[in-house]
């Protein structure tokens, strides 16, 4: 099958940069420089369909276009590689393998934009792949591909890495931007939007890692080539999948967008763990809500997913297996959110302990008909946050209490967990 | 008081910044792998090399999971509890690890070798259960493999911890 992110990789071991020219790498910096405008390596992007891989699923190109290109001073161009919603780890995994697609990504992100200094944004405990990338921008700079007048042209770029020391909050926007000025990372109010005042007030663009790695060969193939790679007709591309939980082999693939469920977990993941049997999933990460049997042959795509009351998010696949207490397993989830809270809002400080102590409650067999209520009341309130911490919260709760309701309630009659 | 290399280095850090500040989080993580944690005496050399007050360097110091405002053992220990960890069992596994080493979860040990902590996902979701000591992540745990990387992290002796997570 075509491989566009995973095209270069080696197993076991990082590309080299020689390896990665030769495969035909940086030809994509080189066409945009030489042949095509800023504008014009803005709208392949749109006409690729690129969407955030991060999770939000939002028009890549039309996110650069609402960059102001008049307003006097710098503008910014972030990566977000922190990447910590639960069950994700597609960004480390390319990384680990290939540093360098990212890096002619952001470099003809900078070029479309207009942006003179870059940023990376790395998690704690990704220190292989900033090694990869550190080691990588030495060897783009050497070669003319970073820094000033890159292929003698007059547009220069240079990319630093910032090294985060952990917090699931610094990969929400406007929170990773106060990250990176170096002031406590709690989100801050939208409007005004990142793109018109972000980092240090100018205009910023954040952008996942994984959408950034597929900006070369957009830029190289065409759009409509990138358009093509997808199974569903509205779909655009490839995507990276990261399954973990009950099956077979947990792997991290890139598929076609739109590939089904059924067909990643009978796949690439060697089906069910021996002896067990599918029961729901978690499509997209920790605050996605769960899908299950009956969802297996959704095309994995932003709409399609969506449509079915879910979100494909990051791509993470967590699968649970018959057997499996969801109600025990919402409780774990909401209980990283608790924790997880910056604080800075009443609703998120205050709601997310409240519904952990609740599904405590009900998972120790103390809870009432009543609480059902309540945990329906709080998936509706806990939308009026700060941030989207909180709705993404809720988002399991939500699946558990539109498809898993009966197990809920289960807990309260028997006075106990059913599965214990 | 920390040696005149270390402030010259900091200093050159901060100075490659856009602004003072954008540095804090290198600078808080090189006076913790100085001092072993992020002392009240560290929180003050931040703040003047940073051109903070020490309260602002505070807010930030007790934001980060990897920034320790109090002292810790030689090497931290960190377990992912989170989904795909929890689904791989690593309750067991924070069991074992708090029975041998007769720690509750937020304890260092007797002998101030091991902190253990609980952490959220380490973004290696694919082999869990999973722990990191000091720098060195152990996956796909069974009580036996704890026992072993405890072993082998003892007889390779202290690491100060603050460098774990960076590159």
């Amino acid at each position: 099958m075509e491989q566009v992110l995973f095209r270069h990789n080696r197993p076991g071991r990082v590309v080299t940069f020689k390896e990665y020219c030769d495969e035909g790498g940086f030809n994509a910096l080189r066409k945009a420089i030489s042949e095509m405008t800023p504008n014009e390596v803005q709208q392949a992007v749109i006409d690729s369909g690129l969407r955030g891989r991060g999770g939000a699923g939002f028009s890549t190109g039309r996110k650069w276009s609402f960059v102001p290109r008049d307003l006097p001073g710098p503008r910014w161009l972030i990566c977000n590689c922190d990447e910590m919603e639960p069950g994700t780890y597609k960004d480390r995994v390319l990384l680990e393998h290939n540093p360098y697609s990212l890096i002619e990504g952001v470099t003809l992100a900078c070029y479309a934009l207009g942006v003179r200094h870059a940023f990376i944004f790395i998690r704690r405990g990704y220190e292989k792949a900033a090694n990869n990338l550190a080691q990588g921008l030495i060897e783009a700079k050497e070669a003319g591909l970073l820094g000033k007048r890159i292929l003698a042209s007059e547009f220069s770029v240079d990319i630093d890495l910032h090294l985060s020391a952990g917090r699931y909050i610094c990969g929400e926007e406007t929170a990773l931007i106060n990250a990176l000025e170096g002031k406590r990372p709690n989100p801050r109010s939208k409007p005004p939007f990142p793109a018109t005042k972000g980092l240090w007030g100018g205009p910023t663009v954040v952008n996942n890692v994984e959408t950034l790695a597929n900006v070369p060969a957009i830029i190289a193939k065409g759009p409509g080539w990138f358009k093509g790679l997808a199974r569903n007709a509205e779909g655009a591309g490839m995507k990276l999948f990261c399954v973990s939980g009950a099956v077979k082999n947990r792997v991290c693939v890139e598929l076609p967008t739109g590939t089904t469920l059924r067909e990643i977990i009978d796949g690439p993941c060697g089906g069910m763990k021996p002896g067990t049997k599918f029961k729901a999933c978690i499509p997209g990460g920790a605050s996605t809500q769960f899908l299950t049997p009956e969802h297996l042959d959704v095309p994995m795509d932003y709409d399609t997913v969506a449509k079915v009351g879910s979100r494909l998010g990051s791509g993470a696949i967590i699968v649970f297996e018959e057997g499996c207490c969801l109600v025990a397993a919402t409780l774990n989830l909401i209980t990283f959110f608790a924790r997880e809270s910056c604080g800075w809002c009443t609703p998120c400080r205050e709601g997310l302990p409240f519904v952990k102590e609740v599904l405590t409650r009900i998972e120790a067999g103390a809870g009432e008909e009543r609480d059902i209520e309540i945990l329906r009341e709080h998936v509706k309130y806990l939308n009026y946050t700060f941030c989207a911490l909180a709705p993404g919260a809720m988002a399991p709760l939500d699946g558990l209490l539109r498809h898993f309701e009966a197990e809920l309630r289960e807990h309260i009659v028997q006075r106990k967990c059913p599965f214990k | 008081m920390i040696p005149e290399q270390l402030k010259k280095t900091l200093e050159a850090r901060v100075a490659h910044a856009f602004s003072a500040r954008e540095a804090a989080v290198d600078v808080m993580k090189d006076l913790q792998f100085h001092y072993g944690w992020l002392t009240d005496e560290a929180v003050g050399e931040a703040a003047e090399i940073l051109g903070l007050s020490r309260l602002q360097v505070e807010e930030l110091a007790t934001f980060y999971e990897m920034i320790y405002r109090r002292p810790v053992g030689n090497k931290m220990i960190h377990i992912c509890d989170s989904i795909s960890c929890w689904n791989a069992g690593y309750e067991k596994i924070l069991d074992h690890l708090k029975a041998r080493l007769g720690v509750e979860v937020g304890g260092t040990t007797a002998d101030g070798q091991f902190t253990l902590v609980p952490c959220c996902c380490m973004g290696r979701c694919g082999d869990g259960p999973l722990i990191s000591i000091g720098s060195t992540i152990y996956d796909n745990l069974t009580p036996e493999l704890v026992d072993q990387a405890l072993e082998l992290e003892r007889l390779s002796g202290s690491a100060a911890p603050e460098h774990q997570g960076q590159a």
